[in-house]
């Protein structure tokens, strides 16, 4: 299939067009697990500058004092084929790394939320991040063994989420599951658009 | 201590400057590229005539990014690869762009990608 965005450089290779997905929800919440049961697990080493001093400029005379963290994110690519690739990012869980989500938004398809019903809080600041810039998003209830099943609609209204947002009942670490729960993120994603939903 | 300009002394990665700075010593402790962008899905490519080899100031993580580049490769995936962080990969792709070594070609920016792509992607993911 040839796509209208296929990128050529000047030598005139032929470039992928790369999709970004992020994976979101609280600690624990089976992130990692959905990317693994997606694609091979890569961790990706991001780091910020935590002392003021330098940053905003390209003055780099203040590097005394200055440090870093390193912040440790998951993420796989899924080869749909060689001109289309999905890449999986799984969004650090920590609040005071919501810097990079913003990186890792720009530009996205839209969003996994997975929630875990023992600690459904956990999900609320995924859901108001993406909410809040009008990123599509679905939310996965994972069913660990021994957690509590709710019922998809109680979930929905302890999560406050708009009725049109696609909630599944998934297992993070079920391919087929999380194959599933991708797909719906897509066909929600052309369905905000207006457009039919896509149809193997 | 003073940071020193690109094309660092040898004398600046000394035990003293330890793990402060650790993930940046590779850059000669620049925390910025030279120029913006490099989105973690934007495709690097290494370009048909470059040569890296006689060109000064440039590291073996240079080097590598080079031979790596030779086939597309996302932002993401070279960190990866070379098992450094992100921003250490930009600034040292930074360099390389700025030596005309590479081409980066960062996704498109406007809006959501039409409905065939969409449809791939179902149907991509369908047949995992």
């Amino acid at each position: 299939m040839d796509y209208a965005r296929s990128d050529r450089d000047s030598s005139g290779a032929r470039l992928p067009l790369a999709l970004k997905i992020l994976i979101a929800g609280g600690f624990g919440a089976g992130k990692t697990t959905l990317v693994g049961a997606l694609s091979e697990v890569r961790p990706l080493q991001t780091e910020e500058v935590l002392t003021g001093a330098g940053i905003g400029t390209d003055d780099l005379s203040g590097v005394e004092g200055k440090s870093t963290t390193t912040v440790a994110m998951d993420f796989g690519r899924i080869t749909i084929n060689e001109d289309l690739q999905v890449y999986l990012f799984g969004t650090p869980g920590q609040d005071r790394f919501w810097f990079l989500w913003d990186e890792l938004a720009f530009g996205a398809l839209g969003a996994v939320v997975l929630a875990d019903t023992r600690r459904l809080a956990d999900c609320f600041p995924s859901i108001d991040y993406f909410e809040q810039r009008g990123i599509p998003f679905v939310v996965g209830v994972n069913c660990f063994d021994g957690s509590r099943r709710f019922g998809i609609e109680s979930v929905r209204q302890a999560l406050d989420i708009d009725p049109d947002v696609p909630m599944v009942l998934c297992d993070a670490r079920d391919r087929q599951s999380a194959k599933l729960l991708l797909i719906s993120l897509v066909e929600h994603v052309a369905r905000q658009r207006g457009e039919p939903v896509p149809v193997a | 201590m003073r940071a020193e300009p690109p094309g660092a002394q040898p004398e600046w990665l000394d035990g003293a400057a330890g793990p402060v700075v650790r993930p940046y010593t590779l850059t000669g402790g620049r925390v910025r590229p030279a120029v913006d962008g490099f989105d973690l899905v934007a495709f690097v490519l290494t370009r048909a005539d470059a040569d890296p080899s006689g060109r000064p100031g440039l590291q073996p993580e240079h080097r590598r990014l080079v031979e790596l580049a030779r086939r597309p490769a996302a932002v993401a995936d070279l960190a990866a690869d070379l098992d450094l962080a992100v921003g250490v990969v930009r600034v040292l792709l930074g360099d390389l762009l700025a030596r005309g070594l590479v081409s980066v070609h960062e996704p498109p920016a406007a809006g959501l990608p039409d409905n065939d792509i969409l449809k791939a992607v179902v149907n991509g993911l369908r047949a995992l």
